[in-house]
């Protein structure tokens, strides 16, 4: 009995009639695709993005050279050289990092006793040269100066589980 | 518009005297040909917007206003890419393989009738001719397979001849019912067998329904269609008889494919569902205000039915396997279309014959 019934289920296509009900409701449903350079997915506060070096609101670099992001740097690829600058107080001289190398962990944020180096939300850059990737500390702490309002904000609002 | 039309006879006959017929002949491929050409073109464009839906997504919107330029990019593209032929194939059969499968797709059309008269070539013998022709496109596909000199593309050729030989049956079967019903081989005479004062209950898709079905699933096996597209095969055979072909001659065996289904949906509307009739005539009220409407109209409107149920089977079904393939064809399709040859047979001997 149950074959004949089988038999006649398979012979009326009513599981293929099942099938293309599905994907026909589909046809008419919303479709979910974010359409890039005009839409954007949000973005949350902890994104990872761009470096970028901060200074303190008197215009001091924050920057103590002490070296833990370096140390914690699982690509390695940052390098630093600290000097004692004329106020007797410990500076970098280089700060560079590699973003051809760096995979965007957020180790060296994560280290940073001061919180001077941060990843911002900066996503959309890219380079014509394999140099253009390699930024400097004055292109970092341009950046920084560029997107302070942005970076503090999100500072802020991670504040509260750090 | 007739009276110009007879005009523009007249003076064409005077300026070229005997020479007239064939140009006015060509004029006429032409009228048919072009829009074929853009139908396809805009049919791929329709396929992907349709299948990006079904998946929840835009599909393409770049090129133009909703992605409508896309298909002129993709032939813009196709038309620049060097042609490439590979070393020890078949020079000559290698080029002529795309021609020999786009130009019987595109000769079948000479039977269709998109109106009463509107067909190129009115033969008594229609069915038969584009039985013939549907036929005929196979032998692109083996000799490009053949040609290429390359294992994937012969592969791919002989599932798709084995597979278009055994589909091939069904459908001549299924045919065969219309052919019986509408006691004609013309396709004109096929159509206006389907009139009456019914409008759609009286064309041959309610008494012959499980042949529409059988030879609409047959069609789409015939055009190497998805879910019965084993000729292409991606995942095993990469692309199967085409693998080895790029630029035009690539885009020769596209438009073959495409060409050939909508001709599969002209045919399945003219067999079944009667062709340019309109489906309300003989109805109280929505009859006569429908009855204005061209023919034409309801032809295009009814390929377009069978062309969506194309690229919705595309977007349901995954793929056969080789032998559950065999199996439907032979064990399935052939029996059931012979049995219901020969009840429609027994029908129209009864009484209750009503069509």
């Amino acid at each position: 009995m149950k074959n004949i019934i089988d038999f006649f289920k398979s012979f009326l296509l009513l599981e293929l009639l099942k099938g293309m009900s599905v994907t026909g409701k589909y046809f008419f449903a919303r479709h979910i695709t974010v359409e890039y350079p005009e839409e954007k997915t949000p973005q949350s506060f902890r994104f990872r993005g761009l470096h970028a070096q901060r200074r303190y609101p008197n215009g001091e670099e924050r920057c103590i050279g002490c070296k833990l992001c370096e140390a914690v740097c699982p690509a390695l690829a940052i390098k630093i050289e600290v000097a004692e600058r004329a106020d007797g107080s410990r500076r970098t001289t280089q700060y560079d990092i590699d973003l051809v190398k760096c995979i965007f962990c957020g180790f060296c944020e994560e280290s940073c006793p001061v919180d001077a180096i941060v990843e911002t939300r900066v996503y959309e850059y890219h380079g014509e040269n394999r140099g253009d990737l390699y930024y400097t500390k004055a292109m970092l702490l341009a950046n920084g100066d560029k997107h302070e309002a942005q970076i503090a904000k999100d500072r802020a609002a991670d504040a509260k589980y750090r | 518009m007739m009276e110009l039309l007879q005009t523009l006879q007249l003076a064409g006959q005077d300026l070229l005297g005997a020479a007239w017929l064939p140009v006015w002949t060509a004029v006429k491929i032409m009228v048919i040909i072009l829009p074929i050409m853009g139908g396809v073109a805009y049919y791929t464009l329709a396929e992907r917007k349709v299948l990006g839906f079904m998946q929840v997504r835009p599909g393409p919107n770049r090129v133009g206003y909703w992605g409508l330029l896309q298909p002129v990019a993709d032939g813009l593209k196709l038309l620049c890419k060097e042609v490439i032929i590979p070393t020890n194939s078949n020079k000559f059969l290698f080029l002529a393989a795309p021609v020999l499968a786009l130009t019987p797709a595109l000769a079948a059309w000479a039977v269709i009738p998109f109106d009463d008269g509107m067909i190129l070539a009115d033969v008594n013998a229609g069915l038969l001719y584009l039985l013939a022709m549907t036929s005929l496109g196979v032998y692109g596909i083996i000799i490009a397979g053949w040609a290429s000199n390359s294992k994937y593309a012969f592969l791919g050729a002989l599932r798709s001849a084995a597979q278009i030989v055994s589909y091939e049956l069904a459908m001549g079967f299924a045919l065969v019912c219309v052919l019986l019903a509408a006691q004609s081989m013309n396709m004109g005479d096929i159509v206006r067998g389907q009139q009456s004062d019914y409008g759609l209950f009286g064309w041959y898709w309610l008494p012959l329904f499980p042949m529409l079905v059988v030879y609409f699933i047959a069609g789409v096996a015939e055009t190497n269609r998805a879910p019965f597209d084993l000729a292409e095969g991606e995942s095993e055979i990469v692309a199967g008889f085409h693998v080895e072909y790029s630029g035009m001659g690539f885009a020769l065996f596209f438009l073959a494919e495409y060409a050939n289904m909508i001709l599969i949906a002209a045919l399945s509307s003219v067999m079944f569902l009667g062709g340019w009739l309109n489906p309300f005539h003989g109805w109280p009220v929505i009859g006569e205000l429908t009855d204005m409407v061209p023919g034409l109209f309801w032809m295009l409107g009814k390929m377009s039915i069978f062309l969506f149920l194309f690229l919705w089977f595309r977007a349901t079904f995954p793929r056969y396997r080789y032998d559950q393939l065999m199996r439907l064809g032979w064990k399935i399709f052939i029996p059931l279309t012979l049995v219901w040859v020969v009840v429609v047979a027994a029908w129209m001997q009864t009484p209750y014959w009503l069509w």
